[in-house]
């Protein structure tokens, strides 16, 4: 190979290096290596989350608000996102909840995903201000309404854990609809 | 044009620096000092114009994790916001630009990082080169070992400096309730330790670190009204360096002294200084760039040295030097910090009182 | 705005492909920064200080990545900054470098927003498992997808809303060479025909994932003159800008038309002295990852009362020839590296009112808005551009 290869493909005159050329390349040029990484992580939850997983292990849901406060968040990062100050009061929500918004998913993410399709949702758990993430199951996927009632199914005693993947899905229980009015702002 | 707009420093808050900040999320962490950089000057998030903060994805292990330490600032009603993957320094210098804008007359800023998660050295190792360096895994100590035999064997530092400028830096931070490290052999004793990278010890190390530190800015009026002795921020500049390292001189970091001028370090008498060097020998570098004279208290906190919060540890130069003007130990300080790779990336901030 | 007038001076950009192979990660910035510097007339020794930004350093697999380009940038000696706010970081990143310009501090400042998926696993960066976490086992539009459904539910509107804006913004690209997807075949049937992925939201609504990175030179009043003179091509002048946040979840939030949105909208509207949206502004790049936002945003921008956005699409109001052309590049639905996507909204604004967007260009175009959003609907980041020097 003899032709020289233009290495700088910027338009001319915009650098104040003259321009760069290079011998013809033997071969096929070089346009990807693989640099494998691997880091190990060890993560705490924190405070907050700790109590929340624990309350999971013994099927109970619990939230947090700020002494004096009325607002209960669950799973959430320690502080009450509006005022910023720690949440030290526990306070146990549900199981029983409500649908506050959702989606039919036709794809697969994951190997913690149920067959397709699936309905993901927002639950807001009695007593609490904002939604949790989860499955609905036991209903058809278009059956499934905003406001609809539900409660948790957990994994079998012995499977319990400190971990959201404790609660299998939801299934709707016999109890009328929430007006999808009064669920604006809890999503 | 220039900048015309006093601003200062009016509220400073350090979390605890710890080794490891064991059970607390970074929300959890870094809320207290968030919280006490507010209530010391009788603020709301309400009274604040802007709010800024500097920390990494790749200390936290996970992608977009600034989002949830968002919680711990109370941002409801929205709020003016930004964030920077970079030192909380950088953040002050978005907020003070943010603040010459005319845009805000107050900025809240804060920076924090856990690094204990991962392995921070070999975390930091991600920020080289991904072609020639990052393959080879050099971590941050074998590199700083590097700069430290490139300054030996230029005559530019003694490994018995380099062991005095530990046990100064340690001692200093038994005045600071918030150091990791306080106190030290004495140099002497320092010296008969094995090397970790050499010519480095372990005590020329910075140690490694969970913490935070958050500061409000205020301009003209409004600092007046925070604080009745405000440090002002009479120069503030950032330059880089050549990632290449070979291609620098590593005894020099020619970007500290281009920022020094910029920021007007030489314009007057300097009481007192706080440099970011994680490592003993970087302190020489760094205060050989700014020009600063024997006479000039360096690190009278103990420096990162004491306590090395990545992300963090470059903010808290700048909180101990308005710390020290405030309570009117100093009248005009310099605070360095610096991010990248053995002194690549510097900021240079010149505070002053009345 | 503020203390002093900042003004767009320069705008460059990549051919936005899926995989940029042929390029290095510097080497993808660098073809966006010369086309800007071209475009100003200026060269890197012109450029005071360097702002980039882009989305989580996991998506390249690098930590803080403008150390390494440092030299790449020509910011060696200079100023060098780095943003992340997700996703609306092209927009923040581009606000962050306007106040270089409008503190006084410089006087012509390069700015850059990118994305190189392809050189790392963006998904994996997004999703691997952080153990305690509430896991969304139904990717990005499965957390979107909810509140599109209950925007539904609130409006009223027609169920191929959605098909209309993919529509609209694919034929808009094919008139935009940078851009990614280019199907000359699209159509309505072809989009509603195509797979259902998060129920309502459809494959040919979403997003692709894509390479690319877009750069702008801001300049000071003195250093548009300059350009003007030099290039004839007139600056597009900042009028408004505004970065606006709220967090992911909190009591009383609606993530349907998010307060952070509507109040970074009245921010820039105040600046830019914009009473009436629909009138004032003649164009809007703006961010809409999933076909269904584009209704929904010109609600929270207020081009339309609540409940009311979907009427203007569906009439044809944001067609390139309607009164408010919407996303005339082809917006995020055709191209999307993240980090860039937002400062690709703001450029391309710009670019409208330079009267550079080719043949995507709105005759007329006075002042025009673009807007990035980011996280969970919770980070906002907008500007106004206009001809006429504030």
């Amino acid at each position: 190979m003899s032709d020289d290869r233009t290495v700088s493909t910027f338009p001319e005159g915009v650098w104040t290096q003259p321009a760069v050329t290079v011998p013809a390349l033997e071969g096929e040029p070089v346009q990807r290596v693989t640099i494998p990484a691997s880091m190990r992580y060890d993560y705490s939850p924190g405070l907050t989350q700790t109590r929340f997983l624990r309350g999971l292990e013994q099927k109970k849901i619990y939230g947090e608000r700020t002494p004096g406060a009325e607002d209960v968040y669950v799973s959430h990062r320690g502080v009450d996102p509006v005022t910023g100050v720690p949440t030290t009061e526990v306070v146990e929500v549900g199981p029983n909840a409500t649908i506050t918004a959702f989606c039919v998913v036709h794809i697969g993410f994951g190997v913690n995903a149920p067959p397709t399709p699936f309905v993901s949702a927002l639950f807001l758990a009695d007593g609490a201000v904002v939604s949790l993430y989860g499955t609905v199951g036991e209903v058809e996927y278009d059956k499934v309404r905003i406001g609809m009632r539900v409660e948790p199914v957990w994994v079998d005693d012995d499977a319990l854990t400190t971990s959201m993947e404790n609660i299998k899905y939801w299934r709707p229980i016999d109890e009328p609809d929430v007006p999808a009015e009064q669920l604006k702002g809890h999503m | 044009m220039a900048p015309q707009r006093n601003v200062a420093v009016v509220s400073v808050a350090q979390t605890p620096h710890r080794r490891a900040a064991a059970g607390l999320s970074e929300t959890e962490m870094i809320e207290p000092a968030i919280r006490q950089a507010l209530d010391q000057v009788g603020a709301t998030i309400d009274d604040i114009g802007f709010v800024c903060s500097g920390s990494s994805d790749y200390l936290a292990g996970q992608a977009f994790s600034f989002v949830m330490t968002l919680d711990a600032v109370g941002a409801w009603p929205p709020i003016s916001e930004s964030h920077v993957e970079m030192d909380g320094a950088w953040a002050l210098y978005e907020a003070w630009l943010k603040i010459q804008s005319g845009h805000c007359d107050t900025a809240l800023v804060f920076g924090y990082s856990k690094a204990s998660p991962g392995d921070l050295p070999r975390v930091l190792t991600r920020q080289l080169d991904p072609y020639y360096y990052g393959p080879l895994w050099p971590d941050s100590v074998a590199l700083a070992g590097l700069q430290a035999r490139a300054m030996l064997d230029a005559g530019a530092i003694t490994e018995a400096e380099m062991a005095q400028i530990a046990e100064r830096n340690r001692n200093a931070a038994k005045d600071n309730p918030n150091a990791q490290l306080q106190g030290s052999p004495s140099a002497d004793e320092l010296l008969t330790a094995p090397y970790v990278a050499d010519p480095l010890r372990r005590h020329d190390c910075a140690p490694i670190t969970d913490g935070g530190v958050a500061m409000i800015i205020a301009a003209d009026d409004a600092a007046r009204k925070f604080s009745s002795r405000p440090a002002w921020i009479r120069g503030i500049d950032h330059r880089v360096d050549s990632h290449n390292l070979g291609a620098r001189d590593l005894t020099r970091a020619p970007s500290i002294a281009i920022a020094a001028q910029h920021a007007g370090v030489a314009d007057g008498k300097v009481d007192v200084a706080e440099l970011h060097a994680p490592f003993t020998h970087q302190e020489k570098i760094v205060r050989t760039e700014l020009g600063l004279g024997d006479d000039v208290l360096v690190n009278p906190s103990g420096g990162t040295l004491s306590a090395n919060p990545v992300m963090g540890a470059g903010l808290i130069r700048i909180a101990e030097v308005a710390n020290r003007i405030s309570a009117g130990e100093a009248d005009r300080g310099v605070a360095h910090a610096t991010s990248g790779q053995l002194l690549q990336q510097n900021l240079v901030c010149v505070l002053e009182g009345e | 705005m503020g203390a002093n007038r900042v003004a767009v001076i320069g705008c460059g950009q990549t051919k936005y492909t899926a995989i940029r192979g042929d390029v290095s990660m510097p080497g993808l910035i660098r073809e966006a920064a010369y086309r800007a510097l071209d475009d100003a007339g200026l060269t890197m020794d012109d450029i005071d200080a360097v702002v980039i930004g882009k989305a989580p350093d996991f998506f390249e697999g690098m930590m803080m990545p403008e150390t390494y380009l440092a030299e790449a940038l020509g910011a060696v000696g200079k100023p060098l900054f780095r943003v992340h706010t997700a996703g609306s970081v092209g927009g923040s990143t581009a606000i962050v470098a306007a106040s270089h310009v409008e503190a006084g501090v410089h006087e012509r400042v390069l700015t850059i927003g990118w994305q190189q998926q392809s050189v790392s696993e963006a998904m994996w960066a997004l999703s691997f498992p952080i153990p305690f976490q509430q896991q969304l086992v139904a990717g990005a539009g499965g957390y979107f997808a909810p509140f599109i459904r209950e925007y539904m539910r609130r409006s009223g509107a027609p169920d191929d809303i959605g098909i209309l804006v993919a529509l609209k913004d694919r034929v808009n690209a094919l008139k935009n060479p940078y851009a990614h997807l280019h199907e000359p075949e699209i159509s309505y049937d072809s989009i509603k025909e195509s797979f259902m992925l998060w129920e309502p939201i459809r494959y040919s609504e979403t997003c692709p994932s894509s390479d690319g990175a877009f750069a702008m030179v801001l300049g000071s009043e003195k250093a548009a003159e300059q350009a003007q003179a030099a290039t004839g091509v007139r600056p597009a002048w900042i009028i408004g800008t505004s970065m606006k946040s709220e967090p992911a979840t909190a009591n009383g939030r609606d993530q349907i038309t998010p307060q952070a949105g509507k109040d970074c909208a009245a921010d820039v509207y105040r600046q830019a002295g914009i009473t009436n949206p629909l009138e004032q502004i003649d164009m809007v790049e703006m961010y809409v990852p999933f076909s269904w936002y584009e209704p929904m945003w010109l609600e929270n921008l207020g081009f339309a009362a609540e409940g009311e956005g979907w009427k203007l699409t569906e009439k044809g109001t944001t067609q390139m020839d309607g009164q408010l052309p919407v996303n005339c590049s082809g917006g995020v639905l055709s191209t999307n590296p993240i980090g860039a996507s937002g400062m690709i909204r703001f450029g391309e604004a710009a670019m409208q009112v330079r009267g550079q967007a080719g043949d995507h260009q709105v005759d007329g175009v006075n002042t025009a808005l673009g807007h990035a959003y980011g996280g969970a609907a919770q980070f906002f980041a907008m500007w106004v551009v206009s001809a006429e020097k504030p």
